[in-house]
């Protein structure tokens, strides 16, 4: 039983730092409408920057700011190439141009900073304690208290500073938004500059668990599911799907996964999304759409 | 101007213009490249030629044709191409295997039909999600389909390390194992689906198909039975992406590894048909020359400016990010992709010397 | 004029023309092969690009795998250039071109296909793509082209048997003598192999071709000697272990032997700490024993045990002299030149041994000229590095004794044990064989199949000289 309750809690820690990373994509698909496959090479740049600046001997708090400040300079450039020239496109459209993105950060990351593998020390160690016999990782309760905070931080800038009143506003409906004197394109950029900010975090988090290296950006492909199930446009979706997602897939993978075969850890979060879209068609707490001829 | 005009050449009856081409000189030019690639190229190709550019041209091609299908006439976005091509591969091979009696072409064709059959599966889920979230059915198929491969011995006749080696093979007794006999298997195969490819798109289906896309409420309300063309629009897709995979495995690398068709793959592929352009078959052929010959031209051209001195890393890199580049670009200037370019050639070059 | 204007006029024009290329180019196709033989022929004494011995390298430098291709080919190829400042081999210069396959099959046999042919005239020798898939989908061809496909200390198991893979070599150590050597160590870890019964043995393994490969010949193992042995999957890439790890916690096994590669090794030792396995019972394999392998993982990868064919360090005579002769000159292929003397580098400078060895042993035989694919074949085949031998290269104590024969295309199949002390690998034991006797009967039933599913026709040894 205390087995049970061990990878129990254990996936549910581990999900948090995958809603981490789906709380990028919720944020910029809430403001501008697009799906921004990039957020995983954005993870895999940030982490990056940050950890070359600080092996060459730049504090961490310092080496923090000047990373978003590169981000920023970043997403002004994906905002004056891609965004401003793709307004009135698809979504099709737009998830490809990001999936394109994707490719370019990557490469542009590389090619800066060198394909070579660094660790990364946050300063927790991932020693277990101990619970009431069940041994939980001081890292993952780290983790867990930085998503919350965020969160907190995020809720409170949505619904106490004129600029997150603004993006509820954009998200809501563009064209009244713009009609009140709202400058869409200024909203886009403090957006994925926010987005950024949180790839930042997922992207330190994951790299003092991970290393910082290539397969970092393959996270991205596991905060998809939790996306999917949690909704495109609800962070709430995003955590307790996240807490789902972590929780079930370990769960399939040591019970399940004696029966049918080891492994499973892979496909299963995505057939559970599928499960769930076929009750909620638009996930958890996803905005209905409505289509009209 | 140039060469024929299209003069007195009408279209008098409703089944001319069904024709895939439909003036007489574009015919006797298809006719005459057809016999260019089929009896000109096999004698003066080099081995390297056929290996490494033409057979996976061919092969992209017609899996960008299989997922254009889907993508780009019927407009359900799929990231699990791969895992289709995945299933042509490993059923053709286990029924060559287990059923020895069967010739080379019959197996291929029937691994194309279980692609269809499992295409039909990942299919049903987009009756009920609309939009966004069907990629999660396509997704889910790109992981589970691999673990399935690798999971269980049956599909690898128990081969320890789960890579097989493509048998021999021969038609009516003659091998074909030579890169010419390649060549030749796969040029043979794509020309005749993608005769077929052009008919369907010309006939009801195709536009079944158009519509679902373009506006699927307004589909619904004039009657077009919605549900069986999505299904039918996976079934021929994977159809064709089976097809493409069995010929991967057969007649290009030689191994079948259900980790060489991952997500990275059905990237490859979406790529093709975005920059070949959506909906267009020329535009899989295009789009597939480009992905094939971009690396080597790449790779070459770096060594020839820089020699020995380039870091292929960084020659690797820059790749990738010309590659994402041009997505981008042609997404944001031309969404209709290289095909619309060429055909907007072409026809400057007809009215050539007047404009319009 | 009209004729001009007849699109049936130009297309018998240019059907012409495609015939008359068809008829020169037949006749082209018997010219060529003539100069070829009398350019090898020529002999030259100052080391020059005619008279130049090909490499073609299908390297990785980006992707998830990047860490050992840059290790490992930088390796390769400051051994060749350490080789070409003292005078190339008895002449004959060295050269090689890179071709990047990112470790993606069709991209590697792409490369192979390009450049097999050889560079500027200068014939390829041997094929080392340090990758198990490329090795599969290049192995047919390299057999048809006659040119050998070297794929050190890994590979695929029944190419041991040369009799039925004449033209590749998995130098050293294959997959099976790996999982053996570790057995036979933890045997001498618990007093002798007897003592091994009623051990549990927990097998992580990677979730490729590549981590299952042994999986057959550790039950064979597990029943001869009486130890519990559970196989348990990380499915690619390896970035989440937990579940694995609390299932490795619920067993309590006596050793974990860690089958892994890139980004898995060190998420493996970091998922243990978590879990509180102890990590001096865990076991690396030989590729998992690398500094990029337990570095990321910080202080979770201290006492982190692996096997090793050849120490790290800069100890030897000849890692020496390439520091003296290309290092030191800056010509190291190395972007970070505190790379030199580690694991990934030494193996590349191992493969540089052996490969240049074998074209020595070949020009022994066949003259002291650039050599074709199938001469060098002759060459692996023949290696003998005794330990006098590795004393003359100043690789003793770096590469382990080696003799190949037309059989025996793996010849050495013994390790060493290296511990990691959160700095460096420090080995801690001697060379430990693995029990190649009760292998050889597996490979050969193996080979043999693959011999009759493919009408391969067995070689006979006794036969050849």
């Amino acid at each position: 039983m205390s087995f049970f309750l061990e990878v129990l809690l254990g996936g549910t820690l581990a999900g948090v730092m995958y809603s981490l990373v789906a709380i990028g994509f919720v944020l910029i698909y809430r403001a501008s409408g697009v799906f921004n496959f990039a957020q995983g090479s954005l993870v895999l740049f940030s982490a990056l920057t940050f950890v070359n600046l600080t092996e060459r001997g730049i504090p961490f708090v310092v080496a923090f700011i000047v990373t978003l400040f590169v981000i920023f300079v970043l997403v002004l450039l994906i905002d004056a190439l891609i965004l401003k020239h793709l307004i009135n496109r698809s979504v099709i459209t737009l998830f490809m141009a990001t999936l394109g993105l994707s490719y370019v950060i990557e490469g542009l990351a590389q090619t800066v900073w060198g394909t070579q593998v660094h660790g990364l020390d946050l300063g927790i160690s991932d020693a277990p304690i101990n619970f009431f016999g069940i041994m939980l990782s001081k890292f993952d309760l780290f983790a867990t208290g930085i998503a919350g905070t965020l969160v907190i931080i995020l809720s409170l800038l949505f619904s106490k500073t004129r600029f997150g009143i603004s993006l509820r506003a954009v998200a809501d409906d563009p064209l009244a938004a713009q009609s009140v004197g709202i400058r869409l394109n200024h909203i886009w950029i403090l957006v994925w500059t926010v987005a950024g900010f949180v790839a930042l975090v997922a992207g330190l988090l994951w790299g003092a668990r991970l290393g910082v290296q290539f397969s970092l950006s393959l996270v991205v492909l596991k905060a998809l599911p939790v996306l999917i199930i949690g909704g495109f446009t609800s962070i709430a979706g995003a955590i307790l799907a996240g807490l789902i997602v972590g929780a079930t897939e370990k769960l399939a993978e040591i019970y399940l996964g004696g029966i049918i075969g080891s492994g499973i850890e892979n496909w299963f979060p995505y057939v559970l999304a599928i499960l769930f879209l076929l009750v909620y068609p638009t996930g958890l707490f996803g905005q209905k759409q409505v289509t009209r001829v | 101007m140039f060469l024929f005009s299209q003069a007195r050449q009408y279209v008098e009856q409703y089944q001319d213009e069904k024709r895939i081409f439909r003036l007489k000189e574009h015919r006797i030019l298809f006719i005459f490249g057809l016999l260019i690639a089929f009896l000109f190229v096999p004698f003066v190709g080099p081995d390297y030629l056929f290996n490494a550019i033409l057979v996976p041209f061919l092969v992209l091609a017609l899996a960008g044709l299989g997922l254009n299908i889907l993508t780009g006439y019927t407009g359900q976005l799929s990231l699990g191409a791969a895992a289709f091509m995945a299933v042509g591969a490993f059923a053709t091979y286990n029924l060559e295997l287990r059923i020895p009696q069967l010739p080379l072409l019959v197996s291929i064709f029937l691994g194309g039909i279980i692609a269809a059959l499992a295409g039909i599966v990942v299919g049903l889920p987009s009756l009920r999600i609309k939009g966004f979230y069907l990629i999660v059915s396509t997704l889910a198929a790109q992981f589970f389909v691999p673990w399935l491969f690798t999971q269980y011995g049956w599909f690898t006749n128990n081969n320890a390390s789960g890579v097989i080696t493509a048998p021999r093979m021969e038609i009516l007794g003659y091998s074909i194992n030579s890169p010419v006999g390649h060549y030749l298997l796969t040029l043979s195969t794509v020309v005749v689906l993608t005769v077929l490819a052009r008919n369907l798109i010309n006939s009801q289906y195709g536009r079944n198909f158009r519509a679902v896309r373009d506006m699927e409420t307004a589909a619904i309300t004039i009657g077009i039975p919605v549900s069986q063309t999505k299904l039918l629009a996976f079934a021929i897709s994977s159809f064709y992406l089976g097809i493409a995979g069995a010929l991967w495995a057969f007649a290009y690398l030689g191994t079948i590894e259900a980790d060489g068709l991952d997500l990275n793959r059905s990237f490859q592929i979406l790529f093709i048909i975005i920059i070949g352009g959506l909906g267009s078959l020329t535009g899989s052929f295009l789009g597939a020359a480009f992905i094939v010959l971009l690396p080597i031209l790449l790779s070459v051209l770096g060594q020839a400016v820089f020699g020995q001195a380039i870091d292929q890393a960084l020659l690797q890199n820059l790749q990738k990010i010309i590659f994402g580049g041009l997505i981008i670009y042609f997404l944001i200037k031309e969404p209709e992709g290289l095909s619309r370019l060429l055909r907007n050639l072409y026809h400057r070059l007809r009215k050539w010397p007047l404009r319009y | 004029m009209k004729l001009f204007k007849s699109l049936w006029f130009w297309l018998v024009v240019v059907a012409i023309a495609l015939i008359a290329i068809v008829f020169v180019t037949k006749k082209d196709k018997q010219n060529p092969p003539e100069q070829k033989q009398q350019a090898a022929t020529e002999q030259q004494t100052q080391l020059s690009d005619k008279n130049a011995q090909y490499f073609p390298l299908q390297s990785y430098r980006v992707g998830p795998y990047a860490a050992g291709g840059t290790g490992f080919f930088g390796g390769f190829i400051d051994y060749m250039k350490a080789v070409n400042a003292k005078g190339g081999v008895n002449g004959v210069k060295l050269v090689w071109s890179e071709c990047e396959t990112e470790y993606v099959v069709e991209k590697g046999v792409e490369c192979y296909e390009r450049l097999k042919n050889g560079l500027n005239g200068a014939p390829a020798a041997a094929t080392n793509p340090l990758s198990v898939g490329i090795a599969y989908a290049t192995l047919e061809r390299s057999t048809k082209d006659k040119l050998p496909l070297i794929t050190i200390n890994h590979g695929r198991t029944d190419s041991t048997d040369g009799r039925v893979f004449p033209y590749v070599f998995p130098l050293q150590l294959n997959p099976y003598s790996e999982v053996s050597a570790i057995i036979n160590y933890l045997g001498q870890q618990s007093g002798s192999l007897e003592k091994l019964k009623g051990k549990k043995i927990v097998v992580l393994y990677h979730g490729s071709p590549y981590g299952k490969e042994t999986i057959p010949v550790i039950e064979i193992l597990s029943k001869k000697y009486g130890f519990e042995v559970t196989n348990i999957e990380v499915p690619h890439p390896g970035n989440e272990q937990q579940s694995q790890w609390l299932n490795i916690r619920r067993i309590q096994p006596d050793w974990v032997i860690l089958r892994g590669w890139g980004v898995m090794n060190p998420v493996a030792l970091k998922t243990a700490q978590k879990v509180g396995y102890p990590t001096n019972k865990i076991i690396g394999n030989i590729w998992s024993n690398s500094e990029e392998d337990a570095a990321p993982a910080g202080a979770a990868a201290n006492g982190f045990i692996s096997i090793t064919t050849h120490p790290s360090g800069t100890n030897f005579p000849i890692l020496q002299e390439i520091k003296q002769l290309v290092i030191d000159k800056g010509q190291s292929d190395l972007a970070d030149t505190n790379r030199f003397g580690t694991v990934y580098y030494n193996l590349g400078v191992v493969n540089g041994i052996l490969n240049v060895e074998a074209v020595r042993v070949a020009q022994n035989k066949f003259g002291k000229r650039p050599l074709t694919g199938e001469e060098v074949r002759w060459g692996f085949e023949h290696i003998n590095l005794t330990e006098a031998r590795l004393k003359e290269l100043g690789a003793y104590g770096l590469v382990q004794p080696l003799k190949l024969t037309c059989e025996d295309h793996e010849g050495g199949g013994a390790v060493r044990f290296q511990q990691w002390d959160g700095k460096e690998w420090k080995v801690i034991s001697d060379w430990v064989q693995a029990d190649r006797a009760l292998l050889r009967p597996i490979i050969e039933q193996s080979s043999e199949k693959y011999a009759k599913e493919q009408g391969i026709k067995i070689r006979d040894c006794a036969t050849e000289e």
